[in-house]
């Protein structure tokens, strides 16, 4: 029963996670914006997404020594997402290439994307609770 | 949690742009000031920003490497009644271009205000987030 409750749980978590990785991403973009040479960097949220499998997660484990120890989830997977530099649309004579509307449409886009996730994951605990408690 | 590092990177760059805003007044305040504690004319002072990682996890923030001299050439001026002048008449007076630093001040300003506003989203998310299942 716990190990179905996860399976359900797990995509909103994966994508939570992603999202969360996301927003700190771009705002490094944002906080970088007057840096000299410092390079916009974004990750494709889909490929992420779908790179993040079950079975990659797995891989991920800490040593659990005792058998009380708690067994790792994918925190670090989703840190490994292979990040990639932005294509600059007016690069600046510093070599930065945060381009500000951009940045800021991404991070806005990415907060409301953030938000919708847990909405899901709030609906799904109801629907669980509204099971558990037989429709009432 | 990724989310708790938005907060070191954009305190990181708050920080940083706060330091740009005192630098540049110090400019605007001495814009005029002939002389100094070395008995030499003021010369502009300029930050300057370098990328740094503030937690575990490469989390890019902000952080001033240091705060540079202007080297451009100082603003010379005949003007034989200064007390400053030079036996041919000459004043140094220093080399801050007051439209640079308004201009300086207006994007450090916006810059600082990009990262409140960061901060806020983040901080909207991450109460939704303490609320999940309730």
């Amino acid at each position: 029963m716990i190990n179905k409750l996860e399976n359900l749980l797990n995509f909103n978590q994966k994508a939570l996670g992603l999202r969360a990785a996301r927003q700190e991403l771009l705002s490094g973009n944002i906080a970088n914006a007057d840096t000299p040479g410092f390079k916009a960097r974004d990750f494709d949220f889909s490929k992420a997404m779908q790179n993040a499998s079950p079975q990659q997660i797995q891989n991920f484990s800490l040593a659990t020594t005792v058998p009380r120890h708690i067994s790792s989830t994918d925190f670090r997977s989703i840190t490994s997402v292979p990040k990639q530099y932005r294509v600059p649309q007016q690069p600046s004579i510093d070599g930065n290439t945060v381009d500000m509307d951009t940045e800021r449409m991404q991070f806005m886009d990415n907060a409301i994307r953030y938000d919708a996730g847990l909405t899901f994951i709030s609906g799904q605990f109801r629907t669980l609770l509204s099971a558990i408690r037989e429709g009432n | 949690m990724s989310l708790f590092s938005v907060f070191n990177v954009a305190g990181s760059a708050m920080a940083a742009q706060s330091q740009r805003l005192n630098v540049v007044a110090s400019n605007l305040a001495n814009a005029d000031s002939a002389t100094s504690s070395t008995g030499e004319a003021y010369r502009s002072r300029q930050v300057v920003f370098r990328t740094i990682d503030v937690s575990a996890d490469k989390a890019k923030g902000v952080k001033v490497a240091g705060v540079v001299h202007d080297q451009s050439p100082m603003r010379v001026v005949h003007d034989p009644k200064h007390p400053m002048a030079d036996e041919k008449g000459y004043v140094t007076l220093p080399n801050v271009n007051v439209v640079d630093e308004m201009v300086n001040m207006m994007s450090a300003s916006r810059s600082y205000q990009n990262s409140v506003d960061m901060m806020n989203v983040t901080k909207t998310l991450l109460q939704k987030t303490l609320s999940i299942g309730q």
